[in-house]
């Protein structure tokens, strides 16, 4: 649906700032129906190049294809139109505040003429999606950070556009919100059957909405595939510190400072991180363990997520014997196509107890 | 005080009432298109036209560098030409208007340049055209600031119409200098000057209150 070929950018010299090269190149297929993420850090091009999308920014060389149209050859009333099929969601939320929240709803059929009971009859259904039709008569400034993004939301999608793209819709928002948004975007792209891009920095915004997922670092493209082999084989340098993030999080600071790295020394027991996932990620491992092994293991840290409904999880326990003994339990949750690996020592008795 | 000074000062309040709302709308109608215009033709920004920003730029703090009782003078042959007279309240809405219209464009360009930049983009991604930008966003979310700054305009505007009264205009000016002035009538400049501040008072009281609300942004 949405092919980007060779795309280039680059920002001419202005006011003393050296020209930048902000895309180097990028291919892409995005297909019909399908939630993309681009992710990457600030300053890796990720804005701009879905802003080349609908053209808020012109490409400076290679092309953009929406159903087998090329973007950048489009007149402006041709612009105009394709941009009226493309709905588009702000990190900033972006709404008039002179508007109520049925005015800004209703801004992009004014803007196409649509007559006035028509817009009416259009956007309550928009407000019922996002769960806002109480709010129709009140400002953007008498409303939540959540409830404006819904806003947003309900504002891209009444013109009922055939894509939807999503600039870093959450990263003004709690942590609980962002659920609420992602959950409410999951649930569009399933009614609608709606093709969405998804702009973020967040590893968390990829996991929980997209379906495939581009790492772009630097102008470039240096990983893509399906969510859940990014998260649990992450290639790039890049990649594997966004998605570091995420799995740091899973072992407490207080327990990071205790552990430290090898050689033991004597009395001190191995830290192991497994990581489950695939189809052996629900077995009872922990308790095989302790009997292949011979000793006991002490639950350290530990976190299951699913991505795309399938199990990731990540096990830090202590092996309350040698390194022999350690290296057994290792070798025994290889055979079972896990991963796991020794990530440090820890004196038993700095252990918080329980 | 006796009737008849009641009723110099009710003339007097009309007239001057009557210049300052012919060269407030004038000035609004000539002012807030160059206003638009400047605040968007900037390079890069909606209409993109850097040589007519420069130029109109130009032209608006050349006109208000000029201290406006040398204004009015100075351009009393354009008067004439306009008004057919420079003499008179009608004769002094020239001036007045000249005065204002690049003032008022400033005060647009001001506000519409404080609507956020995000909100332009937003119109443009949902496939606005240049001209619905500017109705259906710039000048909506711009008004509070732009009654703000009419009401400016207006307090700014009865201070020169009384300037205008030294050289034959009519108005509350004329009457304190004629009068309260040259005629040695305190009690009349006191009156006039009373007048001019209720006055004042009540259109900068009633600007504040449309501006607040109109202005939906903080509740």
């Amino acid at each position: 649906m949405i092919r980007l070929e060779g795309l280039e950018k680059v920002f001419p010299a202005a006011r003393g700032q050296a020209a930048h090269h902000a895309l180097k190149g990028i291919d892409l297929a995005i297909g019909k129906g399908e939630i993309f993420g681009i992710i990457g850090r600030s300053g890796a091009g990720k804005s701009t190049l879905i802003r080349t999308i609908n053209r808020l920014e012109n490409a400076t060389g290679g092309r953009v294809v929406v159903d087998g149209v090329d973007i950048s050859v489009l007149s402006s009333v041709e612009l105009t139109a394709f941009r009226r099929s493309v709905g588009m969601v702000f990190q900033h939320f972006n709404l008039l505040s002179s508007r109520t929240v049925f005015g800004n709803v209703a801004l992009p059929l004014e803007l196409a003429r649509v007559p006035k009971d028509a817009i009416a009859a259009r956007v309550a259904p928009m407000l019922d999606l996002v769960g806002l039709s109480d709010k129709r008569d009140r400002y953007p400034a008498e409303l939540s950070g959540g409830q404006k993004q819904r806003v947003g939301i309900a504002r891209a999608l009444v013109a009922e556009p055939k894509m939807l793209l999503c600039d870093e819709v959450t990263s003004a928002l709690d942590p609980e919100t962002t659920q609420q948004i992602l959950d409410l975007l999951r649930d569009i792209n399933r009614r609608l059957d709606l093709t969405m891009v998804v702009i973020t920095h967040e590893m968390s915004v990829v996991r929980d909405l997209c379906d495939r997922v581009e790492v772009i670092d630097d102008g470039q493209i240096v990983e893509q595939g399906n969510i859940f082999d990014v998260f649990v084989k992450p290639e790039h340098p890049t990649t594997q510190a966004l998605i570091a993030g995420e799995i740091e999080a899973a072992l407490p600071k207080s327990l990071r400072r205790i552990i430290h790295e090898g050689p033991g020394a004597p009395g001190e027991n191995p830290v192991v991180k497994i990581v489950f996932t695939g189809p052996n990620a629900y077995e009872p491992i922990i308790s095989q363990l302790s009997r292949i092994a011979g000793i006991d293991f002490n639950i350290l840290a530990g976190q299951v997520d699913y991505i795309q409904n399938r199990p990731f999880g990540i096990l830090f326990v202590e092996g309350k014997g040698g390194l022999a003994e350690a290296e057994k339990a290792i070798a025994f949750v290889q055979s079972r196509n896990l991963s796991a690996e020794i990530i440090g020592y820890v004196d038993p008795d700095s252990v918080p107890a329980g | 005080m006796s009737i008849q000074i009641l009723s110099l000062l009710a003339n007097a309040a009309w007239e001057t009432a009557y210049m300052v709302l012919v060269a407030l709308s004038i000035g609004t109608a000539l002012g807030a298109p160059l206003g638009v215009m400047l605040a968007t033709s900037g390079r890069g920004e909606l209409f993109e036209l850097p040589v007519f920003n420069r130029v109109v730029g130009g032209l608006v703090n050349a006109t208000r560098s000029i201290p406006f009782i040398i204004l009015a003078v100075a351009i009393i042959p354009f008067t004439r030409l306009v008004a057919g007279t420079s003499i008179g309240t009608s004769a002094a809405i020239v001036p007045l208007t000249v005065a204002a219209t690049p003032f008022i464009a400033r005060i647009i360009e001001g506000a519409v340049r404080g609507v956020d930049a995000g909100l332009i983009e937003a119109a443009q991604a949902m496939g606005a055209k240049p001209l619905q930008i500017v109705f259906k966003v710039l000048l909506p979310e711009a008004l509070p600031a732009i009654v703000l700054g009419l009401t400016l305009t207006t307090v700014l505007l009865i201070g020169y119409s009384a300037m205008v009264g030294a050289v034959g205009g009519g108005g509350l000016g004329d009457l304190g200098i004629r009068y309260g002035y040259q005629r040695f009538r305190p009690d009349i400049m006191a009156a006039v000057v009373v007048v001019l501040i209720v006055v004042v008072q009540l259109i900068q009281t009633a600007g504040d209150r449309l501006a607040r609300r109109l202005n939906k942004r903080v509740r």
